[in-house]
């Protein structure tokens, strides 16, 4: 079951690539032309995030490197050990569901100071690639159309963020362990 | 954030006066502002790729396809919506885009799904039961490929990115699911004002 799950993880793209560009061309699309225009969307995608990544992680490995983060850690290691849970994750746990770049600014922290390979730059991954940013949708979307009174809805995304986090922690400790 | 900014950076100089690492803080702050710069250029190919890639989709129809496939499932999760509602292929836009990692042709569809939502249900400023669970559906965050934790991972030189992918997949539908639920739920018994 792990190895054929693993197998379609692999696979995913390239199915999933095939079948966009089968389908373009079955549709007449000029495919190149469109992938050049959305692919310069990436471009500034790229740019726009720079500067929270700077601000994020400039921050952090400054926490880091003044010893914070191991008093911190330490302080939390046994509740968090207890789940198999690398401390180094919990930045993003407390962020995903506040700020999208935030978080992806602490990801890549955490991938350049324990290793990409590593388990904790693996539960952070899906964690981040698995969830949105409540506070953002909400704003954005109820925004648009003038809602104040939001009722359930922002327990409803902060109760399916914690459900994902957990599941994550779940799914990560069968896969990668 | 703007608290958590200042604080941290504030907590570390402090932190280091009493653990002696001033000179390592002030290195860090130099190096991890050049490794963000990194980061950030190593992102710009594979996101750019894969918009690129999902603009084809896009354009051909393929995401018009997806969504009537999606839309009878909806009708079952907003039943309090008329079953004629033009807000159904929004939400099935709105989703069927995020699902590709385009969010941002999915936050037009979404916010035209929500006017269409407020024009059926009603015109003052409280959430009715079909926007706050549109909306919880979107928090999930529902996508098949994570293109920028890929990125991420495909930047800092792992030796199998794609592996998150499946994980990835597993939680994000499970927590979508589970969102769509807690807000059926919740409808139920949370009051109208």
């Amino acid at each position: 079951m792990k190895e054929f799950l693993s197998f379609l993880s692999i696979m995913i793209i390239p199915i999933l690539i095939s079948v966009i560009l089968i389908y373009g061309i079955y549709k007449k699309t000029p495919c190149y032309e469109v992938f050049v225009d959305g692919a310069k969307e990436g471009l500034f995608v790229a740019i726009k995030i720079l500067p929270y990544l700077i601000a994020i992680i400039v921050s952090i490995s400054m926490f880091r490197a003044s010893g914070a983060i191991e008093i911190l850690s330490n302080l939390l290691a046994k509740p968090l050990n207890y789940f198999n849970i690398p401390t180094e994750t919990l930045p993003i746990m407390i962020t995903r569901s506040m700020s999208g770049s935030a978080t992806l600014g602490i990801l890549s922290d955490v991938v350049s100071s324990t290793g990409v390979d590593s388990y904790a730059s693996k539960l952070g991954a899906v964690i981040v690639g698995s969830s949105e940013t409540t506070f953002y949708v909400l704003a954005v979307y109820f925004g648009a159309i003038g809602i104040k009174k939001i009722r359930f809805a922002l327990l409803a995304g902060l109760m399916a963020d914690i459900f994902g986090i957990m599941a994550a922690i779940i799914v990560c400790k069968y896969f990668f362990t | 954030m703007n608290y958590v900014f200042v604080f941290l950076i504030l907590i570390s100089i402090i932190t280091a006066f009493f653990t002696g690492r001033i000179e390592e803080v002030t290195n860090e702050l130099l190096n991890s502002a050049q490794r963000a710069v990194q980061v950030s250029i190593g992102l710009i190919g594979i996101m750019a790729f894969w918009l690129g890639l999902a603009k084809i989709a896009q354009k051909s129809g393929l995401i018009n396809l997806i969504s009537k496939l999606i839309s009878p499932i909806l009708k079952l999760i907003f039943n309090e919506l008329p079953k004629n509602s033009p807000a159904f292929s929004n939400i099935a836009l709105n989703i069927t885009a995020n699902a590709l990692g385009l969010s941002n042709a999915a936050t037009p569809f979404g916010i035209k799904a929500m006017k269409d939502i407020k024009k059926e249900e009603n015109k003052n400023d409280v959430a009715t039961n079909s926007m706050c669970i549109f909306l919880a559906m979107n928090t999930a965050g529902f996508q098949i490929v994570p293109a920028t934790v890929l990125a991420i991972l495909i930047a800092a030189g792992a030796k199998n990115p794609t592996e998150i992918i499946i994980p990835t997949f597993i939680v994000t539908l499970s927590s979508f699911i589970f969102a769509i639920i807690i807000a059926k739920i919740l409808a139920k018994i949370w009051k109208e004002n």
